[in-house]
């Protein structure tokens, strides 16, 4: 107990604020008699982001440890594309990161193409780029405005549910559908690109900076919210790698690693933009802030390569985007493909018999390898600081359970 | 609004002539109280309805994270068997009256896992009473919103010998 209180100590002195906090004097606590108490949080739970439960083992209102079960939402993934053809297997692949479903959508063909060794024309490419960084930002959305609900701001989430709605209706003009796609074809697209969705993008743009600028200010400056997530759960570079964590979660500890810098997919090496890293300028490395903070950095870049594949997209190109979809699709043999989400690197694991359906197929999943490393994180913070570390790791259940 | 329309107002102070029953409902119908709870993929459209560009509130339907103070359970998204003991218990412990809408085509049915999967329910009606069905997967905004509107001509009518025009 005293050594959970003194790393609560350290911790608490490491705040960033812009006046010196007068530190009362520690005063040693009285040996009292304390049990340890289970609190169950879910599955039925609103910070809980889905139908996670935590087991979470209280001395009083320190976290000794959290246990997250899940499973509350398995869809057997893997069973269902035992059954499925090849482009079958694409709905389920939205259905299970349904936040950023086109960003898996891009896994899933990417990995399929690379099989097949399938050339896929430029302007599809371009194309695809353009929706995932467009997902990207949807998705980095509902992770910010979700986790300004959870710290107790709620007018964040409203603006950014706004802005979202644009986004979806690019996506709804070009595919028809709002939010599960199916648009990314192995070998091509389901539909062309609508005529208005360049001159939407343009706006969007514009207006997008406009209000990244003002949730800045609204919230990640916010004195308070700076309160609730600087210092607060402070994740090792080693522990992070050791544990597989990629994505926001690396990165916000300083580890430099983009799977769309560090091995290129689809057409990423043409555009110019920076991976996003953690800084110590605001607050200790590898914390909560940190993650959100690489988020926000991230929106940033999604909007410079937007506007360049806006700058370079070929208008005159008028290439069938159905051209280069196989007649056969019976790859042989297996494969590992990578590919960057808003969660972090979205593997695809492949085997292939020359049949329809695949072998298999197993995801390697991101949002699962982060939420691993929870009860590493929080042990020692207060019970009110693990719904801000939970909510920093931005956990998508569908793609959990799978 | 319903009973409203039968207000007297020949004298000098309104006379309202109506039932207990209409009253009671449409007390009910104008502050139905959701449980935000969210399962699956409809669940952020649940949110999408809810927050700005839909505004579910004008309806007067607001979220309310515990199941003793609401009065609607919208279930939104794969009911998996490990999932439907929950969901069973969150029902009960709603209080009277309470409604139930299943929001897409998972929990109408089992949706796109009712052939295959070894873990779904093959429809939330299987275990609690479903007053609303909305399909789609996900339904869009529009589409919960009908299915809200729905539950109040439900609401309106309820305890009354009369035919439902739906």
């Amino acid at each position: 107990m005293p050594e959970i209180l003194e790393r609560r100590t350290i911790i608490h002195s490491t705040l960033h604020t812009s006046a010196p906090i007068q530190e009362p004097e520690m005063v040693e606590p009285r040996r009292l008699h304390t049990e340890e108490m289970v609190l169950n949080v879910g599955p039925q739970h609103p910070s809980t982001h889905g139908v996670l439960r935590l087991e979470v083992i209280l001395d009083g209102e320190l976290v000794v440890d959290v246990i997250p079960h899940i499973g509350y939402l398995h869809r057997c993934f893997e069973k269902h594309a035992e059954h499925m053809t090849y482009p079958q297997v694409i709905p389920y692949v939205d259905r299970m990161d349904y936040i950023a479903a086109m960003s898996g959508e891009h896994g899933y063909v990417t990995a399929v193409e690379r099989m097949m060794n399938i050339e896929v024309p430029e302007k599809v490419e371009y194309i695809r780029v353009l929706f995932a960084e467009l997902q990207r930002i949807a998705s980095h959305s509902i992770a910010i405005g979700t986790y300004g609900l959870d710290a107790g701001a709620f007018t964040p989430f409203l603006y950014l549910f706004r802005d979202r709605e644009t986004i979806l209706e690019m996506f709804e003009k070009t595919c028809g559908a709002r939010f599960l796609y199916n648009y990314m074809w192995i070998g091509g697209l389901s539909h062309d690109l609508h005529p208005d969705v360049l001159p939407m993008c343009r706006e969007f743009v514009k207006q997008s900076r406009a209000t990244h600028k003002e949730i800045n200010n609204l919230l990640t400056f916010n004195h308070i919210f700076m309160e609730r997530t600087a210092g607060i759960g402070v994740l090792d570079p080693q522990v992070a790698i050791n544990g597989g964590a990629s994505g926001p979660m690396l990165r916000a500890c300083g580890v430099k690693w983009d799977v769309r810098k560090n091995d290129p997919y689809s057409i990423y090496d043409r555009f110019d933009f920076d991976v996003a890293v953690g800084s110590s300028e605001y607050a200790t490395l590898g914390d909560s802030f940190n993650r959100h903070w690489v988020r926000m950095q991230e929106w940033e870049q999604s909007l410079n390569i937007i506007e360049q594949i806006l700058e370079q997209y070929p208008i005159n190109d008028t290439t069938d985007v159905q051209s280069a979809i196989p007649k056969r699709i019976k790859p042989d043999g297996e494969i590992y493909s990578r590919t960057e989400t808003p969660r972090g690197e979205l593997g695809f694991y492949i085997v292939g018999k020359g049949d329809v359906k695949p072998w298999r197929v197993k995801p390697r999943s991101p949002a699962f390898s982060n939420l691993s490393l929870l009860p590493l994180i929080s042990r020692g913070y207060l019970i009110a600081d693990l719904i801000v570390i939970l909510g920093s790791i931005d956990i998508v259940l569908g793609e959990i359970d799978r | 609004m319903g009973f409203l329309d039968n207000l007297d107002k020949t004298g000098e102070g309104s006379v309202l002539v109506t039932s207990v029953d209409t009253l009671f409902n449409w007390a009910r119908l104008s502050s139905l109280w959701q449980m935000s709870f969210g399962l699956a993929c409809c669940a952020i459209e649940m949110m999408s309805t809810a927050a700005s560009h839909y505004d579910m509130m004008r309806f007067g339907v607001i979220p309310r994270p515990s199941p003793r103070q609401s009065d609607v359970i919208i279930i939104s998204g794969t009911v998996t068997l490990k999932m439907a003991t929950r969901i069973k218990m969150l029902y009960e412990q709603m209080a009277d009256p309470k409604y139930v809408i299943s929001m897409g085509n998972c929990s109408n049915c089992g949706g796109p896992y009712w052939e295959y999967g070894y873990h779904v329910l093959r429809g939330v009606d299987r275990i609690i009473p479903v007053d609303v069905y909305v399909p789609g997967c996900p339904p869009r905004p529009e589409a919960l919103l009908e299915g809200l509107m729905r539950l109040q001509e439900k609401v309106r009518e309820q305890g009354k010998a009369v035919d439902l025009e739906v």
